[in-house]
């Protein structure tokens, strides 16, 4: 089982936070890779809000191949953090070139597109940067977004992160999702790492989720060329929680409506009963069955957390105004945040959405029972 | 002149036949029962002649014979007569003394089965035990990497989706707008396929329908049944029973007036509309009920005089395009319900079976496709239609599966599978691993004959005179002196059994599969099969 921890704090943090918080959940696991998502970044990154962050692990010549590529895009490097770490890694972990943070300048010739089209084109730039890359494995791309930061690795995540000197001032971030295992149910590959990140959302995930390959099916087939991946098969809870916001139009408190929808004789009851009966319908294909928690971060940089409709994973809340995290065990939670009201912790159950918004003031939790806020 | 023991080309013997009769002198009281329950009086009373030689030993005597007369069974040779293997003879006789067994080499008979240039014509299926479906193996098993669930003790919701259902874009559109959205139905997975009155006993119909309604209104189980193409009696079209059937309509159009008239009457609306297009057993040829079955009432629901045979025109004679028959006559059903009824076409799997889809994916009245393969069941047909004629159902789902999946239309149109679904006994396996190659749900007939009421038909040509009405189970008969062999309430309860039974079986396929809150369409990654080929044509797991 994977140990998830996430934090949102006012102040920015090291991502050491989070990996000593997945250190104290080892106990158990087999501690075989680490993910990383930061945003809400701190630190010198703070200065290039607006600018699209490159995020990868590139060979020589895959960073050769990336600035022709970008050149002839017009991206210009305007800020860069690489890690060309040159003692031994730790074991398990590949020796790696170089692991690069970029900060790009957007190319003259997009202004003044409309935000939805930037927003594609940036995650056309990533995916077409992945499939260079996937001819010799010369480049890994985790995203490329503005505001963004992704590191993923194979080995043990403190290791990893000691091993990359990740405690480096300038890497600093208000919103930290991390993640510590490679994936068990299919083969290796770094891109199966969690978290996984399309547009601004990004969710990480416990558990195997056995309705996969019909959920990949329907996902695949929307005709929208960032559906693509799927080498875990949990990529597809980041990819439901994109098409249910960005082609739905959904917000988050319909995200369990999607994936663990009522069942019928609930939904008889359901103040919205009638609605909510033809979604499940309609979404039928994206139904889950778990065992899962999932953890994320949308676009507004929120937190959330959700559980299968069995509650079959762990995970809980706790914090205080100011600082809260998500851990997929106690004693993560204790060890990010000691100082905090353990009576206020909170473990959601199996209708439950919470929520973190950006002010970090309280935890807010959804009921699936709950009437729905955009029909009211 | 002829000689008196002539010897014809058709003349045949006990050997020639596929059924032969043993029978047990010593063990015979000969009460007769066997002889009058034999559908095909294939046996009759035999009055023996035998001589004994009796010899005294010594030399003081001389050998002398006797001539005695015994009476027993004598089995009759003729084609028309020849032994069908029902065993009814075996189940009356009081003492066991009587049993049809299967020759050991292929029969003679078949090659004779034409007098007067006829040829063979039957009930029941093709003669082929093989089943691909039995086959595939369930071979993704959560254990470690995540607990299984508990077949016995999870929550399931095994139900599906019978109806159009519109996109999640169109449906949060139509939602908003309060547009029209397509009437849908939440059905149990496994349907009663489509088996007419009259190609049914009316007590066999009656067994059938109540015990539906039991596990609707009872079990909680929304069980669907099909009437087939013969109408429906005016009794249940009026009543509120009516929402668990599909009424059926076919190129015979037999029972619709019925139907039409009364429509003003119905409380509810029915399931739906099936439109049979084709079938399995017999493709490209039409609905058959011979004279035999077609008595005063059968005649009076159709609305056909009484003693004649109802062949349907293979296709729909007023129809001339695909457009017409499908896009047009879906929409004229619909309409006739006030847009409220889904309706959908049956086809019999083939390998156009694509165009039909591709154009149904156009339509948006179109609430789902059946598609029946070659193993389906008949009452009535020729028999060189259901040996040869048609498409295995597993890789015809797939291919349409498949197609749904590239145009992102998997779970707008659902597929009904149907054909050889537990041919071989293996119902929950068989459903659960067409829904996994893509079904949204099965259709069934033989096996609730068999399991429902007793029906000897099998795959090695057993029984099979459906079409004459001769059932000696008094399934698919229309002689009350056989119906009544056959007691409505106790088909009822059987069906019950069957579908409580079934649910517990599919329960235990997809509980330890990880998978319980819905069913598993197309989770074709569950599924293994050992042999390469079949696994690349399914694009399954080839497992060993």
């Amino acid at each position: 089982m994977c140990r998830l921890f996430a934090v949102t704090c006012n102040n920015p943090l090291s991502p050491m936070v989070a990996i000593r918080a997945l250190d104290v959940m080892k106990e158990g696991h087999d501690g075989s890779g680490v993910g990383l998502f930061l945003t809400d970044l701190g630190g010198e990154f703070e200065h290039f809000k607006g600018e699209p962050i490159l995020s990868g692990i590139f060979s020589n010549e895959g960073i050769k191949a990336l600035d022709r590529y970008m050149i002839d895009l017009d991206f210009m490097v305007k800020y860069k953090l690489s890690f060309r770490p040159g003692k031994l890694p730790p074991s398990g972990t590949p020796k790696r070139d170089n692991y690069v943070i970029r900060v790009y300048e957007y190319p003259a010739d997009w202004e003044g597109l409309s935000e939805t089209e930037i927003q594609f084109r940036l995650m056309m730039v990533q995916l077409q940067l992945r499939r260079l890359g996937e001819k010799d494995n010369s480049m890994m791309i985790f995203s490329f977004w503005p505001d963004v930061i992704m590191l993923k690795e194979v080995g043990d995540p403190l290791a990893v992160a000691e091993y990359l000197g990740l405690d480096r001032k300038e890497l600093q971030a208000r919103v930290i999702l991390s993640q510590g295992r490679q994936n068990t149910n299919y083969s290796i590959d770094i891109y199966a790492c969690h978290p996984f990140f399309i547009q601004g959302i990004a969710t990480m995930t416990n558990g195997e989720n056995t309705a996969f390959v019909p959920i990949r099916e329907f996902l695949m087939s929307r005709n929208f060329p960032g559906y693509t991946g799927y080498q875990s098969d949990s990529e597809v809870f980041t990819h439901i929680l994109h098409y249910m916001n960005r082609k739905l139009g959904l917000g988050i408190e319909m995200y369990k409506h999607i994936i663990t929808p009522l069942k019928d004789d609930e939904l008889e009851k359901h103040s919205a009963g009638l609605w909510l009966k033809k979604l499940k319908q309609s979404c039928r294909p994206l139904i889950i069955d778990g065992p899962n928690c999932v953890m994320g971060c949308l676009p507004d940089k929120s937190l959330f957390m959700v559980q299968d409709s069995k509650k079959l994973r762990p995970g809980v809340v706790g914090g205080r105004p100011g600082i809260f995290a998500f851990s997929s065990e106690m004693c993560g939670l204790d060890t990010a945040i000691p100082e905090r009201d353990i009576n206020l912790d909170f473990q959601p159950m199996k209708y439950e959405t919470v929520l973190i918004r950006r002010e970090r003031q309280e935890i807010e939790k959804w009921n699936q029972w709950d009437a729905l806020p955009h029909l009211n | 002149m002829e000689s008196m023991g002539c010897i014809t080309p058709s003349k045949l013997s006990i050997k020639d036949l596929p059924w032969q009769i043993l029978w047990n002198k010593e063990k015979c009281t000969l009460c007769g029962q066997c002889t009058s329950v034999c559908p095909v009086q294939a046996i009759e009373l035999g009055v023996h002649r035998k001589r004994s030689v009796q010899v005294t030993p010594g030399l003081a005597e001389k050998p002398s014979n006797v001539f005695e007369i015994y009476h027993g069974i004598r089995q009759r040779t003729e084609p028309s007569y020849a032994c069908v293997g029902c065993g009814m003879c075996t189940l009356v006789c009081p003492n066991n003394a009587i049993v049809p067994m299967h020759g050991d080499e292929p029969d003679k008979l078949r090659y004779h089965r034409n007098a007067g240039g006829e040829p063979r014509r039957r009930g029941g299926r093709r003669n082929s035990p093989d089943s691909v479906l039995d086959k595939i193996k369930f071979v993704r098993i959560s254990m470690l990497t995540d607990p299984a669930l508990d077949a016995g003790r999870h929550e399931f919701e095994l139900r599906t989706l019978l109806g159009r259902i519109l996109p999640p874009e169109e449906m949060i559109k139509a939602g908003r707008e309060n547009g029209w959205m397509p009437p849908v139905r939440e059905i149990y997975p496994l349907i009663i396929g489509s088996m007419s009155f009259g190609a049914l006993s009316p007590n066999m119909w009656e067994g059938l329908q109540m015990g539906v309604s039991y596990l609707n209104e009872e079990m909680g189980m929304p069980v669907r049944i099909c009437t087939g193409e013969g109408g429906c009696p005016p009794r249940l079209l009026k009543s509120r029973f009516l929402k668990y059937v599909i009424l059926q309509i076919a190129s015979g159009y037999f029972g619709w007036d019925e139907i039409i008239h009364a429509l003003p009457h119905m409380k509810e609306d029915p399931c739906a509309i099936e439109i049979k297009y084709g079938q399995g057993a017999k493709p490209g040829d039409g609905g058959l009920l011979m004279w035999y079955k077609v008595n005063k009432l059968i005649a009076a629901i159709r609305g056909v005089p009484q003693g004649v045979s109802l062949p349907s025109p293979p296709t729909h004679q007023t129809k001339y395009s695909i457009e017409e028959a499908v896009a047009k006559m879906i929409q004229s059903m619909s309409m006739a319900w006030g847009f409220r009824v889904p309706v959908y076409p049956k086809i019999s799997a083939t390998s156009t079976s694509l165009a039909v889809l591709n154009n149904l994916t156009r339509n948006p009245y179109a609430a789902g496709l059946a598609i029946d393969g070659e193993d389906g069941g008949t009452g009535a047909a020729y028999n060189v239609s259901m040996d040869h004629m048609g498409h295995p159902i597993a890789s015809n789902l797939r291919d349409a599966y498949l197609n749904l999946v590239k145009v992102g239309k998997q779970n707008e149109i659902p597929l009904f599978a149907g054909g050889g679904i537990g041919k071989n006994g293996n119902l929950a396996a068989n459903a659960a691993a067409l829904i996994m190659l893509g079904a949204s749900g099965v259709q069934t007939g033989k096996y609730i004959m068999q399991a429902a009421a007793g029906c000897l038909g099998s795959e090695t040509d057993r029984c099979n005179i459906c079409n004459i009405g001769l059932c000696p189970k008094g399934i698919t008969s229309q002689d009350p002196r056989l119906d009544r062999r056959l007691d409505p309430e106790k088909v009822a309860r059987r069906i019950v059994d069957v579908f409580t039974g079934f649910d517990t079986e599919l329960k235990k396929i997809v509980a330890p599969l990880g998978r319980s809150t819905s069913l598993p369409i197309g989770m074709a990654d569950a599924l293994g099969i050992a042999d390469a080929h079949a696994a690349e044509r399914l694009k399954i797991k080839y497992v060993l």
